[in-house]
């Protein structure tokens, strides 16, 4: 009952006390704490192992039974740029922001067309989008490799733009509309009521509301275009691949440096890591396309 | 949540209050075409061509001999036994790591919904597999932990035995002994994250008073759990699974890195099969009608993921 009183004007604020430490939820004995630590480590020891192997010397790095106490270097990030993992880098970041930007041009009008001024049948339009996205991508990869040849675009990071933007947009969609339908309805009326223009009620109803939303949808689409392996693979060579292509051919071109390669795997994981750290929260909503808050 | 507090469904706005008219129907309709326009193009065609590709006759090896063959690549693709072992491998894959993961990830989530020492920390730990970029993580596998002479494994295994006096650990080739076994932890330990973020967040969105209402009633926690809280993570679970169904049958990283198929044809699943027949044996109209049973089989699947959506999403609309 004295939940229910409060529930309402401060549910918001309540939910993220309950994520910090709300009183009220039950403790773990600590036992279970343990048992949930131990999980934790045993999660966390193969990128632990990753992180710290990265700093050892290639003879430190291959050792039987393992060294983890040998001294620390940074030998193998200096390497790894003196040996041109910057294009790679470039073309990854360009890859990914650029595409980025594009599906948020593209999503943003139309997650308002679908939930602010929704359209008629926009249900069947958000579940067109959504479909696309499960169709396995291997089965377009052979019309795609034989489009982008014939216009000679192969080796060419905006083959990879535009096909990231294709495979992000229907996410995007997704997300942009689940934060757009928090938008209260009373208060865009009223505001237009008020003879507020299209532009003023954008700037300054929906987007202070929204703009965490797009925040969420950004790093979403970051994360899958910096990860994407297998366009990136078939349809580049030698001008336009990125981090993880450098990350596969590195391997099979210089045999194996298992510090070096630590390394490279740190540092193309790291975008990500930090990205995904801060906006831990956000993450739930985005990968569950907003189904779940 | 959804019942108790919703306010009467307010009536209809009386007919002709908006009369969407011709023209503002169009101009409602603007905003979505870049984008629905931009989807059809570079997702419908492709398919499209594969369609027709697929029923050519078409190895670039052959270059002269490229003629329209009716079926008779669907018969190939339904007869041959590589493609076979590749959709029964991509079935054993997909199923054993999305049921471990979410097995493994239920119980994370519900020792991380309670209060602990370090939760916060925790958390940030644990999802840190997922957020590794998939192709370095195969490769940390297949490298730092698989590999027999120098992997974390063996060299583990090797220091625990000398702490007993033994003189060497045993070396076991992971991959080539368990190859399949290797891949699905790999990715297990991808996906687990994954699946407890998502539980997690059904097991936040439990009402506390229900709870405390079975706690006062004297429910035991098997019980608590068995008839409160899994119902109501089922939904949670449902949407879990299909999500991470989708993405594990598209595997192709770990696949292409940690195994390459092998040994043999051991772990090639379908989109690593499809990519060889592709870019190794030139077969092109091979390669798209398997992309087209594949795409047929995947639309099975995502019918069940977008009723589980719609359902998720039914309940958002109506609020």
């Amino acid at each position: 009952m004295t939940h229910a009183a409060v529930a309402a004007p401060g549910a918001r604020f309540k939910k993220l006390l309950r994520d910090k430490d709300d009183p009220s939820s039950p403790r773990l004995s600590p036992l279970w704490t343990f048992v949930a630590w131990l999980a934790t480590l045993a999660f966390f020891a193969p990128v632990a192992w990753m992180v710290l192997t990265s700093f050892h010397k290639e003879a430190d790095a291959a050792t039987n039974p393992p060294t983890p106490f040998a001294p620390l270097t940074f030998d193998q990030y200096k390497l790894l740029f003196s040996r041109d993992i910057t294009p790679f880098l470039l073309n990854s970041a360009m890859a990914s922001v650029i595409s980025t930007l594009l599906v948020l041009v593209l999503a943003v009008p139309t997650a308002y067309a679908l939930s602010i001024k929704p359209v008629e049948k926009w249900t069947d339009v958000m579940f067109f989008f959504l479909s696309t996205k499960f169709l396995p991508a291997i089965a377009a990869l052979l019309p795609v490799y034989l489009i982008v040849k014939d216009v000679g675009m192969l080796d060419n990071v905006w083959t990879l733009i535009v096909l990231y933007t294709a495979m992000n947009l229907p996410i995007a969609v997704w997300m942009m509309r689940s934060f757009l339908a928090e938008v209260p309805k009373e208060i865009l009326e009223a505001a237009e009521v008020d003879g507020a223009n299209l532009f003023t009620v954008l700037w300054r109803v929906v987007a202070p509301i929204a703009m965490p939303g797009l925040a969420a949808t950004s790093l979403i689409c970051f994360i899958f275009s910096w990860n994407e392996f297998m366009f990136a693979v078939n349809l580049t060579a030698t001008q336009a691949s990125t981090a993880p292509v450098f990350l596969v051919g590195f391997i099979t071109n210089e045999g194996l440096f298992l510090a070096r390669l630590c390394a490279a795997a740190t540092l193309v994981s790291l975008p990500v890591l930090i990205a995904g750290f801060a906006a831990q929260d956000k993450l739930v909503r985005g990968l569950s396309l907003g189904a779940v808050k | 949540m959804t019942t108790l507090t919703a306010p009467p469904k307010t009536a209809p706005p009386p007919a002709g209050h908006r009369s969407p008219s011709g023209v503002s129907k169009w101009r409602r309709r603007i905003p979505l075409l870049p984008a629905l326009i931009f989807t059809i193009v570079v997702t419908q065609l492709p398919f499209v061509a594969t369609l027709v590709i697929s029923t050519f006759q078409w190895n670039i090896l052959r270059p002269g001999d490229r003629h329209f063959t009716g079926l008779s690549n669907y018969a190939f693709v339904f007869t041959d036994e590589r493609l076979r072992a590749a959709v029964l491998n991509t079935v054993v894959l997909t199923a054993s790591v999305v049921l471990i993961s979410v097995l493994l990830g239920l119980g994370l989530a519900m020792l991380l919904d309670r209060r602990f020492i370090g939760r916060g920390l925790a958390r940030t730990l644990l999802i840190a597999p997922f957020l590794v970029m998939p192709v370095a993580a195969s490769l940390l596998w297949k490298h730092a932990i698989y590999n027999p002479d120098y992997g974390l494994l063996n060299g583990t295994l090797n220091a625990v035995y000398r702490l007993f006096g033994a003189s060497n650990g045993p070396t076991v080739d992971w991959i080539s002994s368990y190859p399949m076994p290797a891949v699905v932890v790999s990715l297990v330990w991808q996906w687990t994250p994954f699946m407890m973020l998502i539980l997690l967040a059904g097991l936040q969105s439990q009402p506390g008073d229900v709870l405390e209402a079975a706690r006062m009633d004297g429910a035991g926690a098997m019980a608590t759990f068995r008839y409160i809280t899994l119902p109501h993570l089922r939904q949670y679970l449902e949407l879990g699974i299909l999500l991470g169904t989708i993405y594990v049958v598209q595997t192709f990283d770990a696949v292409y890195t940690i195994t390459q198929g092998g040994p043999g044809s051991q772990t090639t699943n379908l989109p690593y099969e499809i990519y060889l027949t592709m870019f190794r044996k030139y077969e092109y109209g091979q390669a798209a009608a398997a992309g087209v049973v594949v795409v047929l089989g995947s639309i099975v699947i995502a019918t069940f993921a977008l009723r589980t959506i719609a359902s998720l999403f039914r309940e958002e609309v109506s609020r």
